[in-house]
């Protein structure tokens, strides 16, 4: 009998802005952004994150590598440098990012992955390495076909929708679609991020704030649960997963908050967890 | 239904937030937007209308040069930054909706996306000031 391959979802980090270790934060996990969707031995990574370290290792059977970045902010990237496969001369990585309108994402990832903050440079490493631009696109690899599009965040960010065959997979990790005086407006034109979203199997989404916190915090590029929450009743995934959890959350928090989330909401949601697997088949 | 670029959005919730009249259209010159303050200049509700294509909201102004000779569209700012993407700054005159000539100054600018692509203009009513 043959046996029908899937596409399967891993994350690797959802801790949003920085790190955060210990017994607080043990459950739903300390690292930041990182997701990988592997179909086959094809291998997507989203995001690089400080979860990314431990994604490095899990797939040797994958020759080619593709990491979609949704943008530059550092607990996105910070974990690039310490990506096994960068180093490893038989692989083959492609980053992709968003373009900005100033500087390539080579020379705006360089920045980082240089001296004096990183002791090899990005032209240096190993690796065969191609970096890839993108802006509101739709573009293959190999079995994904892959949506990139702008979307509410300081500096340039995309988010992304993976498809295959029918399933979908939408990563949001950092997103504010709420920024204005009225908050969302509540039709899907004049949604932001609405188009990778729409329908998605499962999507992951920014819900780094209570309400209560949101308002303090208002332009800094991320989403109160409740807004989350509307967001992914308006584009009507079929199931959600909060994430970009606030470094000062622990655990025990982000239950109470999710648990009183679903007080007033019957989306399908959960907390994103560091070594959540998924398969869409 | 495919939504309108970011820029398109931001746009919007900055016009929302704003207390004097603003305009934002597709890169056809159709209104896709106007705020509350830009309500009192129609004297239609975005709530009651939704977007409006450009054959139908253009007339509601009758514009006039400062002169009071009836203005060709082509001369109105809004309609050159559709036509060359160039932002235009203009004073002239409306009719208001009760039969009054209104001294307004009008200003348009092109939405260039990040992509560099032009997605859309946006036009925003002054009240001039008296000299």
């Amino acid at each position: 009998m043959e046996t029908k391959i899937k596409m399967k979802v891993k994350l690797w980090g959802v801790r949003g802005s920085i790190p955060t270790s210990g017994p607080d934060t043990e459950k739903y996990g300390g690292n930041t952004s990182c997701a990988s969707v592997v179909y086959d031995d094809h291998l997507l990574v989203l995001d690089g994150g400080t979860g990314i370290r431990q994604c490095g290792g899990a797939y040797p059977a994958s020759k080619r590598i593709d990491i979609l970045l949704t943008h530059l902010h550092l607990d996105h990237i910070q974990g690039l440098g310490f990506f096994s496969p960068l180093f490893d001369p038989s692989k083959e990585v492609h980053i992709w990012g968003p373009a900005s309108s100033s500087q390539s994402l080579f020379s705006r990832i360089s920045r980082y992955l240089s001296p004096p903050l990183f002791p090899v440079l990005l032209r240096d490493v190993p690796c065969k390495l191609e970096l890839h631009e993108v802006s509101n696109s739709v573009f293959d690899i190999g079995p994904f076909r892959i949506q990139s599009s702008y979307i509410i965040h300081p500096g340039p960010t995309v988010g992304y929708r993976v498809m295959r065959e029918n399933f979908v997979f939408t990563y949001i990790p950092d997103h504010e679609p709420a920024l204005g005086s009225h908050g969302m407006i509540q039709n899907p034109k004049w949604v932001s991020g609405y188009d990778l979203a729409e329908g998605a199997d499962i999507l992951l989404h920014d819900a780094q704030y209570t309400k209560e916190e949101y308002p303090i915090r208002r332009g800094w590029g991320h989403s109160s649960i409740e807004d989350a929450g509307l967001f992914a009743s308006i584009t009507s995934a079929k199931h959600t997963l909060f994430a970009h959890h606030d470094p000062s959350h622990s655990d025990a928090f982000l239950e109470e908050m999710l648990a009183s989330f679903k007080l007033s909401s019957d989306v399908s949601v959960a907390l994103a967890m560091e070594g959540f697997e998924a398969e869409l088949a | 239904m495919p939504a309108y670029e970011i820029e398109i959005i931001l746009n919007r919730q900055l016009a929302d937030c704003l207390s004097i009249p603003v305009f934002i259209t597709d890169t056809d010159g159709n209104l896709i937007f106007y705020n509350e303050p830009a309500e009192e200049v129609l004297g239609k509700r975005f709530e009651d209308t939704g977007e409006m294509p450009v054959e139908e909201w253009s007339t509601v102004f009758k514009p006039l040069d400062n002169d009071g000779n009836p203005m060709a569209p082509e001369e109105l700012p809004l309609v050159k930054t559709l036509s060359d993407q160039y932002p235009y700054h203009r004073n002239f005159q409306i009719i208001s909706l009760k039969g009054k000539k209104q001294p307004i100054s009008a200003t348009s600018y092109p939405i260039i996306s990040r992509s560099g692509n032009f997605v859309g203009a946006v036009a925003i009513f002054w009240k001039q000031k008296l000299k």
